[in-house]
């Protein structure tokens, strides 16, 4: 009976959305394709597509740099790229308010950029300058910016959950509205302290949104390879904490799910979790040939559901913008990617006093 | 034959306690498991059972008694066709202290919250009665002030209760700190004081409440995060270390983390290697972090107000067997006491003791053996682990020549072997002798108590070492 009723209390919140139900069973299984039977994805105006398109390119081309840098020196130690998962962060990004926290881990340089944190100071972290965001002292995992409600940044497989939920806990000891949107992956979702932050946050009606970036591998682990359950929205099941499935390629059905987890959150029903069907194209970090998937995959979602194609498509087929208006995008972006890295190889390394400061306050 | 019911122990550290009530009265007939009587100690309230069957023939400990030893026969049960008169003929243990008492006791205490944990701690002959410090005056206390005598268990909950009064802020989180009262009492009366939104109950889950803390103190609020023993705060360690102590470095000092991890630490009595460790050297290997471990009341309220209102991650290490001890502490409306500083507790001029927490104990009466010898030892009591104060301990040993570190953890990558490299790095032409270490011995600590007894160290071993480097 009482399982009965926890299975009712999250299927109740699934069946309010049109996310897509079905598990992902298997690796090369798209999530788009599945999205793409689901009706009743909102539209987007002509001024959030244009918003869209444009923030997801920045992460993109931010990205295609870094890996660049990498090769060529520039960058040392481990750099993960978010390159096919853009669509995730800038349609949760839309659902926030100012005040609001953001909190993810290691694949975290596109949550800096959809927080509006500067691309310079990013880069010139990646690179070990001072110029970046932490000094040069964290670099590509760790980097924060109070002002724009970025935490970090951890290194940690699943550290973050807790931190993220002790966040929360932060809002409601304050008694302020503000919500933590906590990132992690389809391999932490197997960390243990991931499932005791659930029971606190659902315990104590944290208002935290967990966002689960099921990329299908961690590292190289496909999710059936690692997952007694692969549908991670039923990971808070047991905690009575609603879950959905959502279409991470489709920016559109990301901001509207976004939306409805953040307003339950905010209004004081405590968590929610979202399963973010998506996809990275790059290996789990640079050194990573990515052998346990074949081409023919990844090429397969570069051709048929790359979220910022899709917006391309449809601002071309609906004539809100012509070619030559997204290429003008595309070389500005291109310009201040390139203007990024130029800071970040030229600003000096930090000073070498350096080393001693910030150990304690 | 007359049995008689013996003072119970309710812990391992308990030595004496109030009968509070008796709840049968003389002549009144009792079966087995019905409720007696009620015991009182510092951390508790407990009724005390029969076992036997018969009738309570005499009370000889009348109710309201204070400080009532462990085995101290408390009454007598008269089995049928028995009389009063026979009482006097029953055996009559005496309180002893090397007997173990719950065997021996005909009762058989039950705590009167039934699901509680019973946390275990230790006394060991060596430390059961710790010497008092000879009372050195702090420099932050005036001359003339009030010294009111508190167990460091009251010193550590006032601490806290100022804090928490003056800065809203500041809030506790942990297992049992609230609804219980504290495992070990440590938290008493804050709920009522300050409410649920800021006392709270955690589910058990080290690792999980460790990272929650932590992001609240990310977010600027100044967490109190009690560990029920710091054995299970290896269950955080990953937090702690990886996401407390780093990540102001890591955010180039933008991201602070103002938090108290606390609780006691060390070796308890009778619960075996899990339950019975030091963490001290652990938590001081790591940059980032401040480790403070106090002796006496005074410093542990001192410095846990310190902690409390530091920017950084402070690791406060207790002891449970000081706990119940008392010490004095000075009357003043806001006393802190400095972290990063060690205390000269007893002068001298032969040999340097280095100590801290239950380390002084040994140290302290060691000191006063050695005194018999004539060797007038200088005891320092080192209070913070890090950053260490081994300027003081230089001075000393630019005046003794020599230096024996007293420590019940484990002798391997200790803090006395970091005491003896930085005295041997730094004050190596003062030294006339080798620095020595007293510590635990280099074994998980064995539940049996003749081998707990060996497994730590003693006075005996820091008059030996003293002996040893000012060879006499």
């Amino acid at each position: 009976m009482v399982v009965a009723a926890k299975k009712s209390a999250v299927s109740k919140t699934v069946g309010k959305t049109a996310a897509p139900k079905a598990p992902a069973k298997s690796a090369a299984r798209s999530p788009a394709r599945r999205s793409e039977k689901a009706s009743g994805v909102p539209e987007f105006t002509k001024a959030e597509e244009l918003d869209a398109y444009r923030k997801m390119l920045e992460i993109r081309r931010f990205e295609e740099k870094a890996g660049q840098l990498y090769g060529m020196g520039l960058i040392g130690g481990f750099c993960h790229l978010y390159i096919g998962q853009e669509a995730v962060v800038v349609g949760m990004q839309a659902a926030l308010k100012e005040g609001d926290e953001v909190i993810t881990g290691y694949r975290d340089h596109g949550h800096m950029l959809a927080c509006g944190m500067d691309p310079k100071g990013v880069m010139a972290e990646l690179t070990g300058r001072q110029g970046g965001y932490s000094k040069g002292k964290g670099g590509s995992m760790h980097m924060f910016s109070i002002e724009k409600g970025f935490f970090g940044g951890h290194g940690i497989v699943g550290a973050q959950v807790s931190l993220g939920t002790g966040l929360a806990f932060a809002n409601r000891y304050r008694e302020n509205d503000n919500v933590s949107l906590t990132y992690f992956g389809d391999g932490a979702a197997n960390q243990g302290q991931v499932y005791e932050s659930f029971n606190m946050a659902e315990l104590w009606k944290l208002p935290v949104v967990f966002i689960i970036e099921n990329n299908k591998y961690a590292m190289g682990t496909a999710v059936n390879r690692a997952s007694a359950q692969t549908d991670f929205s039923k990971r808070g099941t047991s905690f009575n904490i609603p879950g959905e499935q959502v279409d991470g390629m489709d920016v559109r059905a990301v901001k509207a799910a976004g939306a409805r987890a953040v307003e339950f959150a905010r209004s004081g029903k405590g968590p929610y979790i979202l399963e973010m069907l998506t996809y990275r194209y790059r290996g789990h970090s640079m050194s990573d040939p990515a052998k346990y998937r074949s081409k023919e995959e990844v090429q397969k979602m570069r051709t048929e559901h790359d979220p910022i194609e899709q917006v391309r498509n449809r601002l071309l087929e609906k004539k809100w913008a012509t070619e030559e208006e997204l290429k003008a995008i595309d070389a500005e972006i291109r310009d201040q990617m390139n203007a990024a890295a130029d800071f970040a190889s030229a600003d000096p390394e930090p000073d070498v006093s350096e080393l001693y400061t910030d150990v304690l306050r | 034959m007359p049995t008689e019911v013996l003072m119970p122990a309710l812990s391992p550290t308990m030595e004496k306690g109030n009968l509070a009530k008796w709840l049968k009265k003389e002549g009144d007939a009792v079966k087995s498991g019905d409720v007696i009587a009620e015991i009182e100690t510092d951390k508790a309230t407990m009724e005390v059972e029969a076992i036997d069957e018969g009738t309570l023939g005499k009370i000889l400990v009348p109710e309201g008694t204070q400080d009532v030893a462990v085995n101290t026969p408390i009454a007598v049960i008269l089995a049928d066709g028995e009389d009063a008169s026979a009482a006097s003929a029953a055996p009559s243990p005496k309180a002893a202290e090397s007997a173990p008492p719950v065997e021996a006791a005909p009762v058989q205490p039950s705590p009167v919250a039934a699901s509680a944990p019973a946390p275990q701690a230790s006394v060991t002959s060596a430390v059961a009665n710790p010497p008092q410090p000879e009372a050195v005056p702090e420099p932050e206390v005036p001359e003339g002030t009030e010294m009111v005598n508190q167990t460091m268990r009251e010193a550590l909950r006032d601490a806290m209760a100022e804090e928490m009064r003056r800065d809203g802020d500041v809030f506790v989180m942990g297992e049992e700190v609230a609804e219980y009262q504290g495992a070990y009492k440590i938290t008493q009366g804050l709920l009522q004081e300050f409410g649920a939104k800021r006392v709270i109950d955690t589910p058990i889950t080290e690792h999980g409440f460790a990272g929650v803390g932590i992001g609240a103190a990310m977010a600027g609020l100044k967490p109190i995060v009690e560990f029920m023993t710091f054995n299970f705060a290896m269950q955080a360690m990953d937090q702690i270390i990886n996401s407390a102590a780093k990540t102001h470095y890591m955010s180039g000092g933008q991201i602070g983390c103002s938090i108290v991890f606390r609780g006691p630490n060390g070796a308890a009595a009778r619960v075996a290697a899990q339950h019975s460790q030091d963490f001290t050297a652990w938590f001081s290997h790591i940059p980032g972090l401040k480790v403070v471990a106090p002796y006496t009341a005074a410093d542990a309220k001192g410095l846990l107000k310190a902690a409390i209102r530091d920017p950084n991650p402070v690791v406060f290490l207790e002891n449970e067997i000081l706990y119940g001890h008392s010490s004095p502490v000075p009357k003043l409306d806001d006393f802190i006491v400095p972290i990063g500083k060690a205390r000269i507790a007893r002068p001298g001029k032969d040999v340097t003791l280095v100590a801290w927490s239950i380390g002084m104990n040994y140290a302290l009466k060691g000191a006063e053996e050695l005194s018999k010898l004539g060797i007038e030892a200088e005891v320092i009591d080192l209070r913070t682990i890090r950053p260490m104060d081994i300027e003081t301990v230089i001075a000393s040993v630019r005046k003794t020549g020599r230096c024996v570190t007293v420590e019940e953890g484990w002798s391997q990558s200790g803090v006395g072997a970091e005491i003896a490299a930085q005295l041997f790095e730094k004050a190596f032409d003062w030294l006339d002798a080798p620095v020595l270490r007293v510590t635990g011995k280099d074994v998980p600590m064995p539940y049996a108590a003749n081998l707990e007894k060996l497994a730590l160290p003693s006075v005996q071993d820091v008059v030996d070492a003293a002996r040893a480097v000012t060879y006499r």
